[in-house]
């Protein structure tokens, strides 16, 4: 069984709020130095989604695979060290793509050279441009079902079985492979790169594309007009007592005077 | 310019329309206008008559409607409507940002190669073509975006926009359409409906979320205490849910629900931005956190530094010596 699994090289989501500047000129975010460029956190977890059933089925084969600049040889190597087998650079601008049409046509078309696999794997959305477009174009441009939002993934007779997050509980979906699901948040922490797979990581097999030899004509669907910081106007008023009870009392009188309460 | 047709993938309870399908008609109707276009609404799951009627009033010209519920299935989803956009030469197509919209919105887009932003706040035409404001950096910031192909497929953020205020004199008709089943792919083995209240804190009034910073899921029972006494429901921030202290139906922030209550209590949740992009609708944010750093206390009007504990009960007390 062969497992690909989709990763994106992004600037640390996690920065605090305020180290985050985007230059209005070029409409572009402004790189902090110091603050690493890391691996997707949900491509992350759908690399521990594959690892997963690495373990149960051993024989799986877990490739792992992005669009982007040299430096994203960081992230494939991240994904080796957790316990991936293999990895390709499909060579691309910096954070791969904003066009989600361009990225998937670029994407699908590497993945064709990798056929035949089983099952795909991706994040719910990568977590800069937030926009979860990817995932599903590819698999239609492979004509293959997929499953958005997995909490757990397992593979059995041919089949994935799929626990989907919804707004209001869970759907058990099962498709036939090949197949493409993508894996949210909710699918909890994905482990640590540890030592034994880092040390064997350097000889893993890692292959790097031209885009040129991947891609046939990716035609642009959109524009980027503008990018920005909306300004927050808010003015915080830090209420305190000398006691907790004196707090709570200044709270309340406070929100009801507002008819909040 | 020739008249826009604007499609809406409107979710709806056997009853009424959800709140977040109102602003998609909303939404339509500002697209639609300037060219003296049509906005359709399109509803596969349970509806009534009522449902087209709200719909109507809310600013819908026209309701497709599925004769008989169709189950969800974004294969068989995804043909019934890309056969409508097609049939009814749609140039947008508006889906919630819900777990439904978000899964089926970019498999029109590559079906019917068309162009799409997700996550939207607001979009508008220039030039004839859509320009859509969407939210992205997990919150930190908005783009704008040209969509330049034909259809443009856009999913709204849930609280972005207003409804129009039903209009019970507009009328509109209701076309009944057939699902395209052959097209399934996935089997349904099971559906949980896991929780009530999730649903319910995309219209509270007041809501109160907790975070990390409550140290355990026993924090969340004093939470449930002081919600039941304010007619308030309990969300969660990304963190509680993914530690399991909480289900994911109650996640408020960019992957969960987005909140637009008139107050929010926000204990022991640092302000992450990824949460603050689902309860940044909320009129005024009261923060409880015992770090006084915490980002939470930038996007707050009032803020608390102190330990929840100590401050919960001594809230619920005062709440109960103003209400006897």
């Amino acid at each position: 069984m062969k497992i690909l699994v989709c990763v994106k090289q992004i600037q640390d989501p996690e920065i605090a709020p305020g180290l985050f500047k985007v230059d209005e000129a070029s409409n572009s975010v402004v790189a902090v130095p110091g603050i690493a460029q890391v691996i997707s956190p949900y491509d992350e977890q759908a690399i521990e989604a594959a690892l997963r059933i690495k373990e149960k089925t051993p024989e799986a084969k877990v490739v792992v695979i992005t669009l982007g600049a040299a430096s994203a040889r960081d992230v494939l190597k991240h994904g080796l060290s957790m316990g991936a087998d293999e990895a390709v650079l499909v060579e691309g601008p910096k954070n791969g793509s904003a066009d989600g049409f361009v990225t998937a046509s670029v994407l699908s078309e590497a993945i064709k050279k990798l056929a035949p696999f089983d099952l795909i794997l991706t994040g719910r959305q990568s977590a800069d441009l937030d926009a979860g477009v990817v995932a599903c174009g590819l698999a239609e441009l492979l004509g293959i079902p997929s499953v958005n939002f997995a909490k757990s993934v397992d593979v059995s007779d041919g089949n994935v079985v799929v626990d989907r997050v919804l707004d209001n509980g869970f759907e058990k979906i099962q498709v036939q492979l090949p197949a493409l699901v993508t894996v949210s948040n909710e699918m909890g922490p994905a482990r640590k790169p540890n030592l034994r797979e880092t040390m064997k990581a350097s000889r893993k097999p890692m292959q790097s594309w031209p885009q040129n030899d991947v891609n046939k004509d990716a035609g642009a669907s959109q524009e980027l007009i503008r990018l920005y910081v909306p300004i927050k106007e808010k003015h915080c008023e830090i209420i305190g007592g000398t006691s907790a009870g004196e707090t709570a009392q200044m709270l309340v009188r406070k929100l009801r005077d507002g008819r909040l309460i | 310019m020739s008249a826009l047709r604007v499609l809406v993938l409107a979710e709806s309870s056997a009853t009424e329309a959800t709140p977040i399908s109102l602003e998609q008609v909303a939404l339509a109707r500002k697209l639609a206008e300037p060219s003296g276009g049509q906005v359709s609404a399109i509803v596969l799951g349970p509806r009534s008559s009522d449902v087209d009627r709200q719909l109507i009033s809310g600013g819908a010209d026209k309701v497709y409607a599925a004769e008989e519920s169709i189950s969800y299935d974004p294969d068989v989803w995804v043909a019934t409507i890309s056969h409508l956009v097609s049939e009814t030469s749609a140039g947008v197509v508006i889906f919630g940002h819900t777990s439904s919209g978000s899964d089926l919105a970019p498999r029109l887009a590559f079906r019917l190669s068309g162009s799409i932003a997700t996550n939207c706040e607001n979009a508008a035409i220039e030039n004839g073509m859509i320009v859509a404001t969407r939210v992205c950096y997990g919150g930190k910031a908005r783009s704008v975006l040209r969509l330049s192909r034909n259809p443009a497929i856009i999913t709204l953020r849930p609280g972005s926009l207003t409804p129009l205020a039903p209009d019970t004199s507009r009328v509109g008709e209701t076309k009944s359409i057939s699902a395209n089943t052959e097209k399934a792919r996935s089997k349904l083995l099971e559906r949980k409906q896991e929780d009530v209240r999730g649903l319910r804190l995309e219209t509270a009034k007041v809501v109160i979320g907790g975070g990390r910073g409550l140290g355990g899921p026993e924090g969340f029972k004093l939470l449930e205490q002081l919600a039941s006494k304010l007619g308030a429901v309990v969300g969660a921030s990304r963190v509680a849910c993914d530690l399991g202290w909480c289900p994911p139906s109650m996640q408020i922030g960019l992957t969960g629900k987005t909140i637009t209550p008139d107050l929010y209590i926000a204990v022991g949740i640092s302000g992450a931005s990824q949460h603050m992009a689902g309860c940044a609708g909320a009129k005024t944010i009261v923060a409880i956190n015992s770090d006084a750093k915490a980002p939470i206390f930038a996007d707050a009007s009032i803020g608390i530094v102190g330990d929840y504990k100590e401050l919960l009960p001594k809230i619920l007390d005062e709440i109960q010596r103003l209400n006897s």
